[in-house]
């Protein structure tokens, strides 16, 4: 290729490479991950998987916290299906982040020493069974909102473990609301419990989608690499306007008294998020972010034995079959 | 509280899962787990990759056991496919009025 300033010029030759790699996003073309691209594009995409990736993990506490107290055999089932989908979850998308150079080993030790950042939402605490319902309607309600966005990113197998998981995710936000549905249908007391969960849960819920978009310093580089093709603040609405009919449906009330409908946007307006709130829970000082913490330790510490003995098995395994041979 | 020093709290080596679904259609790359053997490749395979009936048969390969072709070769390499047209059914004339073919 002809260049004025001499065949080996690094800086423009990193331009020029930038230049192919956007055209290849503005065609639509996915990015595979043998495939050149910016070292900015790989680090913003491991940061942004691993979250996504620890999310799914610490998010499977706050659930399993109830499976031995659900209230029915039916309802004990579907948790635990629920729980071992959110296991799922996280292993397709560790795996989806190896294949950009990184260790799963490195990405587990950031969540369990506390570097690494997981979705604030598992930082409440799931104090009644309603709580259980109204993570599978408005948690994983949110989640599909912004994975079915996710999975037409730019990155391949980002948006291959998106699809794969949203197949799955409608499963969780029905269990949800029909674990709503019946309580808000039930005795008085159950209807009273019900409304308290949808409390607690509504305004963490919306923070989920993270900072406005004039807060947000990652939204405009994502979105020109097409890693995000919406907005925090258009998620954010989507996810207004599909709940508030949800919510009427089964005579819930969604705790905002500026929730509102303006016909000429089709939009329901709803009032303002507590910054402060969301910012103490992200930067450690949540409820339950040291409890989240020292559980994820604990488990792996526990699960120890297993993984040496299941190696120990197949040395075993191996030398037998050599001597056989 | 994780020993980065003991050799047994490994991650274990990678393998890529390849599931063929119910309609028979081909095995698919799926995604990778990891896992000590290869029984315990596959055992991982069906729970991670099949827990809803995706696959009526699952290959694991050692991840690095895979030769692939890469992104910089990409156009001589695919070359001696694209410059014939002549293998499309589109390169030939059908005469006018042969509607079905």
């Amino acid at each position: 290729m002809a260049n004025e300033t001499g065949p080996s010029d690094p800086q423009r030759d990193e331009t020029a490479k930038v230049a192919e790699f956007e055209a290849r996003i503005a065609r639509g073309e996915s990015i595979e991950p043998k495939d050149w691209m910016p070292e900015r594009y790989r680090k913003q995409l491991i940061r942004m998987m691993s979250q996504h990736a620890h999310s799914e993990i610490v998010g499977m506490l706050p659930e399993g916290n109830w499976i031995t107290r659900a209230p029915s055999l039916r309802r004990k089932m579907s948790l635990i299906a629920k729980v071992q989908d959110e296991a799922g979850h996280g292993l397709y998308i560790y795996c989806g982040t190896e294949t950009l150079g990184v260790d799963r080993r490195e990405l587990i030790d950031q969540l369990l020493n506390g570097t690494a950042k997981y979705s604030s939402i598992f930082n409440y605490p799931t104090l009644t069974w309603a709580d259980i319902g109204c993570i599978g309607w408005f948690v994983d309600g949110a989640a599909i909102v912004n994975q079915t966005m996710l999975a037409k990113a730019s990155y391949g197998p980002y948006a291959r473990a998106m699809v794969r998981i949203c197949k799955e995710e409608n499963f969780h936000k029905r269990q949800g609301y029909e674990i709503m549905a019946t309580l808000a249908s039930g005795t008085p007391e159950q209807k009273a419990m019900a409304q308290d969960a949808v409390n607690r849960w509504w305004w963490p819920s919306l923070m989920m989608f993270g900072p406005h978009d004039s807060d947000s310093p990652n939204s405009d580089e994502l979105k020109r690499w097409g890693v995000k093709k919406k907005s925090n603040d258009e998620l954010r609405q989507r996810f207004v306007n599909l709940t508030v009919a949800q919510a009427k449906a089964i005579n819930l009330t969604l705790p905002d008294p500026h929730l509102e409908y303006d016909a000429a946007t089709e939009n329901w307006h709803f009032g303002e998020i507590d910054w402060a709130e969301f910012w103490r829970v992200v930067k450690g000082d949540g409820p339950c972010n040291r409890e989240r913490l020292a559980a994820r330790n604990k488990a792996h510490h526990d699960g120890e034995w297993v993984r040496v003995a299941a190696g120990a098995y197949a040395a075993k395994q191996r030398r037998s079959e050599t001597e056989a041979a | 509280m994780r020993d980065a020093d003991n050799p047994a709290d490994s991650q274990w080596p990678l393998w890529e899962v390849f599931l063929q679904p119910p309609n028979g259609a081909a095995h698919e790359h799926a995604g990778s787990v990891h896992a000590v053997s290869a029984e315990q490749a596959l055992e991982n395979a069906r729970d991670v990759y099949a827990r809803r009936g995706e696959a009526v048969s699952i290959w694991v390969v050692p991840s690095s056991a895979i030769t692939a072709s890469t992104p910089d070769d990409m156009g001589p390499f695919f070359d001696p496919g694209n410059d014939k047209p002549y293998r499309h059914p589109q390169f030939y004339k059908v005469p006018r009025g042969v509607r079905v073919f």
